[in-house]
Protein backbone atom coordinates (compact mmCIF):
# COMPACT_ATOMS: atom_id res chain seq x y z
CA UNK A 1 0.00 0.00 0.00
CA UNK A 2 1.47 3.68 -1.05
CA UNK A 3 2.06 5.64 1.83
CA UNK A 4 -0.14 8.39 0.85
CA UNK A 5 -3.38 6.06 1.06
CA UNK A 6 -2.10 4.79 5.16
CA UNK A 7 -1.85 8.38 6.00
CA UNK A 8 -5.38 8.78 4.48
CA UNK A 9 -6.17 5.57 6.32
CA UNK A 10 -4.91 7.37 9.62
CA UNK A 11 -7.20 10.43 8.54
CA UNK A 12 -10.02 8.50 8.32
CA UNK A 13 -9.26 6.18 11.86
CA UNK A 14 -8.26 9.05 14.15
CA UNK A 15 -10.34 11.79 13.11
CA UNK A 16 -9.08 15.33 14.53
CA UNK A 17 -5.70 13.91 16.06
CA UNK A 18 -4.04 14.03 12.67
CA UNK A 19 -3.35 17.63 11.67
CA UNK A 20 -1.81 17.32 8.61
CA UNK A 21 -0.28 15.37 5.50
CA UNK A 22 3.01 17.23 4.09
CA UNK A 23 4.59 15.00 1.29
CA UNK A 24 7.90 16.03 0.00
CA UNK A 25 10.25 14.68 -2.54
CA UNK A 26 8.25 11.47 -2.43
CA UNK A 27 8.01 11.71 1.35
CA UNK A 28 5.19 11.58 3.08
CA UNK A 29 4.74 13.05 6.91
CA UNK A 30 1.96 12.97 9.12
CA UNK A 31 1.55 15.71 11.78
CA UNK A 32 -0.54 14.20 14.96
CA UNK A 33 -1.22 14.91 18.04
CA UNK A 34 0.71 13.36 20.87
CA UNK A 35 -1.80 12.48 23.31
CA UNK A 36 -3.32 9.33 20.51
CA UNK A 37 0.64 8.89 19.87
CA UNK A 38 0.83 5.52 21.11
CA UNK A 39 -2.27 4.25 19.29
CA UNK A 40 -1.38 6.08 15.84
CA UNK A 41 1.90 4.06 16.12
CA UNK A 42 0.65 0.66 17.19
CA UNK A 43 -2.59 1.13 14.58
CA UNK A 44 0.20 1.48 11.86
CA UNK A 45 2.54 -1.68 13.48
CA UNK A 46 -0.18 -3.93 13.61
CA UNK A 47 -2.51 -3.48 10.66
CA UNK A 48 -0.22 -1.79 8.41
CA UNK A 49 2.64 -3.62 8.67
CA UNK A 50 4.73 -0.81 9.46
CA UNK A 51 6.95 -3.03 11.55
CA UNK A 52 10.55 -2.04 11.63
CA UNK A 53 11.27 1.55 13.51
CA UNK A 54 14.03 3.17 11.84
CA UNK A 55 14.58 6.02 13.50
CA UNK A 56 12.99 8.22 16.54
CA UNK A 57 14.01 11.62 17.32
CA UNK A 58 13.68 15.08 18.97
CA UNK A 59 13.25 18.41 16.78
CA UNK A 60 12.93 21.84 18.20
CA UNK A 61 11.36 24.14 16.34
CA UNK A 62 11.97 27.17 17.68
CA UNK A 63 14.32 29.08 15.09
CA UNK A 64 12.18 27.25 12.55
CA UNK A 65 10.98 29.94 9.73
CA UNK A 66 9.02 27.27 7.85
CA UNK A 67 4.90 26.65 9.70
CA UNK A 68 4.56 24.14 12.62
CA UNK A 69 2.41 23.40 15.48
CA UNK A 70 4.42 23.20 18.15
CA UNK A 71 7.58 24.10 20.01
CA UNK A 72 8.68 20.40 20.00
CA UNK A 73 8.34 17.37 17.52
CA UNK A 74 9.04 13.87 17.95
CA UNK A 75 9.81 11.96 14.50
CA UNK A 76 8.95 8.49 14.53
CA UNK A 77 10.30 6.95 11.20
CA UNK A 78 8.61 3.85 10.49
CA UNK A 79 8.99 1.19 7.67
CA UNK A 80 7.44 -2.22 6.65
CA UNK A 81 10.12 -4.36 5.89
CA UNK A 82 7.15 -6.75 3.94
CA UNK A 83 5.81 -3.84 1.63
CA UNK A 84 8.93 -1.92 1.54
CA UNK A 85 7.41 1.38 2.15
CA UNK A 86 8.15 4.18 4.46
CA UNK A 87 6.10 6.78 6.66
CA UNK A 88 6.91 9.56 8.92
CA UNK A 89 5.04 10.56 11.69
CA UNK A 90 5.40 13.62 13.94
CA UNK A 91 4.10 13.89 17.08
CA UNK A 92 3.57 17.84 18.15
CA UNK A 93 4.73 18.41 21.59
CA UNK A 94 4.14 21.98 23.56
CA UNK A 95 6.51 23.60 25.42
CA UNK A 96 4.76 23.50 28.28
CA UNK A 97 4.51 20.23 29.04
CA UNK A 98 7.48 18.58 26.64
CA UNK A 99 6.09 14.69 27.28
CA UNK A 100 5.16 11.89 24.42
CA UNK A 101 3.86 8.12 25.35
CA UNK A 102 6.56 5.89 25.29
CA UNK A 103 6.43 3.33 22.35
CA UNK A 104 8.86 1.08 24.60
CA UNK A 105 6.21 -1.77 24.82
CA UNK A 106 6.21 -1.97 21.10
CA UNK A 107 9.58 -1.62 19.82
CA UNK A 108 12.68 -2.35 22.51
CA UNK A 109 14.61 -0.68 20.55
CA UNK A 110 12.70 2.44 21.12
CA UNK A 111 14.11 2.11 24.78
CA UNK A 112 17.72 4.36 24.06
CA UNK A 113 16.17 6.24 21.23
CA UNK A 114 13.43 7.67 23.62
CA UNK A 115 16.11 8.00 26.40
CA UNK A 116 18.26 10.03 23.97
CA UNK A 117 15.60 12.32 22.61
CA UNK A 118 15.59 13.18 26.71
CA UNK A 119 18.61 13.66 27.35
CA UNK A 120 19.41 16.09 24.35
CA UNK A 121 15.08 17.59 23.82
CA UNK A 122 14.02 17.14 27.22
CA UNK A 123 10.77 15.51 26.23
CA UNK A 124 9.42 13.01 28.85
CA UNK A 125 8.13 9.84 28.07
CA UNK A 126 5.48 8.65 29.64
CA UNK A 127 5.56 4.95 30.95
CA UNK A 128 9.39 4.53 29.98
CA UNK A 129 11.12 2.07 32.24
CA UNK A 130 13.95 3.63 32.47
CA UNK A 131 14.26 7.34 31.15
CA UNK A 132 17.54 8.41 32.52
CA UNK A 133 20.47 10.11 30.03
CA UNK A 134 22.99 7.72 27.59
CA UNK A 135 24.91 10.05 26.07
CA UNK A 136 25.87 12.67 28.27
CA UNK A 137 26.81 12.14 31.80
CA UNK A 138 23.69 11.48 34.89
CA UNK A 139 24.43 14.73 36.72
CA UNK A 140 24.31 17.10 33.32
CA UNK A 141 22.49 20.31 33.59
CA UNK A 142 20.10 21.23 30.83
CA UNK A 143 19.29 19.50 27.46
CA UNK A 144 21.87 20.52 24.47
CA UNK A 145 20.46 20.31 21.15
CA UNK A 146 17.73 22.55 22.40
CA UNK A 147 18.03 26.13 20.46
CA UNK A 148 18.83 28.22 23.98
CA UNK A 149 21.55 25.81 24.82
CA UNK A 150 24.66 27.65 24.10
CA UNK A 151 27.21 25.97 22.30
CA UNK A 152 29.97 26.05 24.91
CA UNK A 153 26.92 25.35 27.59
CA UNK A 154 26.30 27.53 30.11
CA UNK A 155 28.27 25.83 33.29
CA UNK A 156 31.07 23.21 33.25
CA UNK A 157 30.27 19.95 34.14
CA UNK A 158 31.18 19.39 37.53
CA UNK A 159 33.18 16.11 36.74
CA UNK A 160 35.53 17.90 34.81
CA UNK A 161 36.13 20.65 37.59
CA UNK A 162 36.70 17.53 40.03
CA UNK A 163 39.18 15.56 37.20
CA UNK A 164 41.08 18.67 36.47
CA UNK A 165 41.37 18.95 40.83
CA UNK A 166 42.62 15.53 40.64
CA UNK A 167 45.26 15.69 37.67
CA UNK A 168 47.00 18.20 39.68
CA UNK A 169 46.82 16.33 43.41
CA UNK A 170 48.19 13.47 41.36
CA UNK A 171 51.05 15.06 40.06
CA UNK A 172 53.04 14.91 43.44
CA UNK A 173 53.91 11.27 42.12
CA UNK A 174 54.81 11.25 39.00
CA UNK A 175 58.63 10.21 38.13
CA UNK A 176 60.73 13.67 37.25
CA UNK A 177 64.00 13.37 36.12
CA UNK A 178 66.66 15.10 38.13
CA UNK A 179 67.48 18.81 37.60
CA UNK A 180 69.77 19.91 34.73
CA UNK A 181 72.59 20.48 37.68
CA UNK A 182 72.11 17.66 39.11
CA UNK A 183 72.28 15.38 35.94
CA UNK A 184 75.94 15.61 35.74
CA UNK A 185 76.80 12.10 37.28
CA UNK A 186 75.02 10.38 34.04
CA UNK A 187 78.44 12.00 31.40
CA UNK A 188 80.76 9.78 30.18
CA UNK B 1 90.93 -12.79 17.03
CA UNK B 2 92.28 -10.43 19.95
CA UNK B 3 91.84 -7.62 17.95
CA UNK B 4 87.98 -8.05 17.44
CA UNK B 5 87.69 -8.25 21.16
CA UNK B 6 89.25 -5.21 21.20
CA UNK B 7 87.43 -3.52 19.18
CA UNK B 8 84.09 -1.80 20.98
CA UNK B 9 80.92 -1.84 18.81
CA UNK B 10 79.24 1.64 19.08
CA UNK B 11 75.36 0.85 19.47
CA UNK B 12 74.24 4.74 20.63
CA UNK B 13 76.11 7.58 21.39
CA UNK B 14 78.17 6.52 24.62
CA UNK B 15 76.94 3.44 24.69
CA UNK B 16 79.02 0.32 23.42
CA UNK B 17 78.89 -3.13 22.88
CA UNK B 18 82.30 -5.66 23.78
CA UNK B 19 81.47 -8.42 21.26
CA UNK B 20 83.24 -11.24 22.91
CA UNK B 21 82.30 -10.24 26.12
CA UNK B 22 78.05 -10.02 25.86
CA UNK B 23 78.32 -6.93 27.88
CA UNK B 24 77.41 -3.08 27.10
CA UNK B 25 79.55 -0.44 28.28
CA UNK B 26 78.04 3.47 29.09
CA UNK B 27 76.59 5.50 31.26
CA UNK B 28 74.06 4.06 33.09
CA UNK B 29 71.56 7.19 32.23
CA UNK B 30 72.05 7.15 28.83
CA UNK B 31 71.89 2.93 28.44
CA UNK B 32 68.57 3.11 30.61
CA UNK B 33 67.13 5.93 28.17
CA UNK B 34 68.25 3.75 24.89
CA UNK B 35 66.48 0.81 26.56
CA UNK B 36 63.20 2.62 27.05
CA UNK B 37 63.53 4.58 23.99
CA UNK B 38 63.44 1.16 22.18
CA UNK B 39 60.69 -0.61 23.93
CA UNK B 40 57.68 2.15 23.90
CA UNK B 41 54.86 0.25 24.48
CA UNK B 42 51.26 2.16 24.16
CA UNK B 43 48.27 1.37 25.77
CA UNK B 44 46.15 -0.28 23.27
CA UNK B 45 43.45 2.92 23.62
CA UNK B 46 41.71 4.72 20.77
CA UNK B 47 39.05 7.30 21.16
CA UNK B 48 37.27 8.24 17.72
CA UNK B 49 38.99 8.61 14.18
CA UNK B 50 42.56 9.20 15.24
CA UNK B 51 42.54 5.81 16.52
CA UNK B 52 41.52 3.96 12.70
CA UNK B 53 45.10 6.08 11.86
CA UNK B 54 47.15 5.05 14.90
CA UNK B 55 45.98 1.21 13.72
CA UNK B 56 47.15 1.43 10.51
CA UNK B 57 50.07 2.48 11.62
CA UNK B 58 50.32 -0.62 13.75
CA UNK B 59 49.53 -2.72 10.74
CA UNK B 60 51.78 -3.97 8.25
CA UNK B 61 52.68 -1.31 5.74
CA UNK B 62 54.00 0.95 8.81
CA UNK B 63 55.00 -1.50 11.23
CA UNK B 64 54.95 -0.28 14.44
CA UNK B 65 56.61 -3.17 15.92
CA UNK B 66 60.21 -2.24 13.94
CA UNK B 67 60.64 0.66 16.67
CA UNK B 68 59.68 -1.95 19.60
CA UNK B 69 56.89 0.17 19.72
CA UNK B 70 53.88 -2.86 20.70
CA UNK B 71 50.15 -2.52 21.61
CA UNK B 72 49.77 -3.39 25.19
CA UNK B 73 46.44 -4.87 26.22
CA UNK B 74 47.02 -3.53 29.31
CA UNK B 75 47.85 0.00 30.54
CA UNK B 76 50.00 -2.27 33.56
CA UNK B 77 51.76 -3.16 30.92
CA UNK B 78 52.44 0.15 28.80
CA UNK B 79 54.49 2.91 29.37
CA UNK B 80 52.56 5.51 26.52
CA UNK B 81 49.51 6.66 26.39
CA UNK B 82 48.46 7.69 22.77
CA UNK B 83 45.14 10.30 23.15
CA UNK B 84 44.05 8.91 19.60
CA UNK B 85 40.87 11.12 19.35
CA UNK B 86 38.03 13.25 20.42
CA UNK B 87 38.31 13.61 24.05
CA UNK B 88 34.60 14.15 25.29
CA UNK B 89 34.19 14.99 28.77
CA UNK B 90 32.10 12.21 30.10
CA UNK B 91 35.14 10.09 28.24
CA UNK B 92 37.93 12.51 29.86
CA UNK B 93 37.84 10.56 33.47
CA UNK B 94 38.40 7.03 32.09
CA UNK B 95 41.12 8.62 30.03
CA UNK B 96 42.56 9.88 33.25
CA UNK B 97 42.11 6.70 35.33
CA UNK B 98 44.25 4.39 31.93
CA UNK B 99 46.79 7.07 32.56
CA UNK B 100 46.31 6.64 36.57
CA UNK B 101 47.16 2.78 35.94
CA UNK B 102 50.04 2.60 34.08
CA UNK B 103 53.44 2.35 35.74
CA UNK B 104 56.05 4.90 35.63
CA UNK B 105 58.06 6.27 33.13
CA UNK B 106 55.09 6.84 31.43
CA UNK B 107 54.37 9.30 28.43
CA UNK B 108 51.60 10.52 26.46
CA UNK B 109 51.32 11.58 23.16
CA UNK B 110 48.30 14.08 21.78
CA UNK B 111 47.24 12.53 18.17
CA UNK B 112 45.55 14.77 16.18
CA UNK B 113 43.87 18.25 16.29
CA UNK B 114 41.12 17.26 18.74
CA UNK B 115 43.72 15.42 21.42
CA UNK B 116 46.02 18.63 21.00
CA UNK B 117 43.40 21.38 21.69
CA UNK B 118 39.64 20.09 20.98
CA UNK B 119 39.90 20.92 17.19
CA UNK B 120 37.07 21.72 15.75
CA UNK B 121 34.51 20.76 18.60
CA UNK B 122 34.46 24.05 20.71
CA UNK B 123 31.42 22.48 22.28
CA UNK B 124 29.56 21.68 25.48
CA UNK B 125 31.04 18.07 25.34
CA UNK B 126 34.53 18.31 24.04
CA UNK B 127 37.57 18.80 26.55
CA UNK B 128 39.73 21.41 25.06
CA UNK B 129 42.81 19.25 24.77
CA UNK B 130 44.68 16.43 26.45
CA UNK B 131 47.11 18.76 28.28
CA UNK B 132 43.91 20.08 30.50
CA UNK B 133 44.14 16.86 33.13
CA UNK B 134 47.48 14.83 31.16
CA UNK B 135 50.77 15.53 31.00
CA UNK B 136 50.99 15.51 27.21
CA UNK B 137 54.80 15.42 26.31
CA UNK B 138 54.27 14.94 22.45
CA UNK B 139 51.63 16.62 20.28
CA UNK B 140 50.81 15.45 16.94
CA UNK B 141 48.62 18.10 14.28
CA UNK B 142 46.68 16.41 12.11
CA UNK B 143 43.57 15.81 11.08
CA UNK B 144 43.54 12.80 11.40
CA UNK B 145 47.29 12.60 11.27
CA UNK B 146 49.16 10.17 8.74
CA UNK B 147 50.78 6.84 9.86
CA UNK B 148 53.93 8.92 8.86
CA UNK B 149 53.06 11.83 11.12
CA UNK B 150 52.51 9.66 14.02
CA UNK B 151 55.74 7.65 13.40
CA UNK B 152 57.19 11.02 13.83
CA UNK B 153 55.66 11.79 16.83
CA UNK B 154 56.69 8.79 18.08
CA UNK B 155 60.94 9.68 17.12
CA UNK B 156 59.90 12.80 18.93
CA UNK B 157 59.12 10.97 21.98
CA UNK B 158 62.51 8.96 21.76
CA UNK B 159 64.55 11.54 21.35
CA UNK B 160 62.84 13.28 24.63
CA UNK B 161 63.46 10.01 26.55
CA UNK B 162 67.14 10.02 24.97
CA UNK B 163 67.78 13.44 26.72
CA UNK B 164 66.08 12.20 29.87
CA UNK B 165 68.48 12.76 32.93
CA UNK B 166 68.25 9.88 35.92
CA UNK B 167 64.29 9.58 35.83
CA UNK B 168 64.63 6.51 37.93
CA UNK B 169 61.93 7.59 40.73
CA UNK B 170 59.65 10.48 42.48
CA UNK B 171 62.83 11.25 44.37
CA UNK B 172 65.22 12.04 41.88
Amino acid sequence: MEPIRIAEKLQEQFQGAVLGIVEHRGQISVLVDRDVIFDIISFLRNDYKMNHLNCLCGVDNLKRVASHHERFEVVYQLYSIENRTSLRIKAQVPESDPSVDSITSLWTGANWLERETYDLVGIKFNNHPNLKRVLTPDDWEGHPLRKEYPLRGDTEWAGLIELKKKAIQLQQFDFHGAQTEQGADSDD
Amino acid sequence: MGKMNNDLVQIKDGIKYIPGASAIVGPLNKIINWGRAGSIWPATFGLACCAIEMMVAGAATNDLDRFGIIFRASPRQADCLILAGTITKKMAPVVRRVYDQMPEPRYVLAMGSCACSGGVFDTYSVVQGGDEFLPVDVYIPGCPPRPEALLEGLMKLQEKIMQEQGRWSQFA
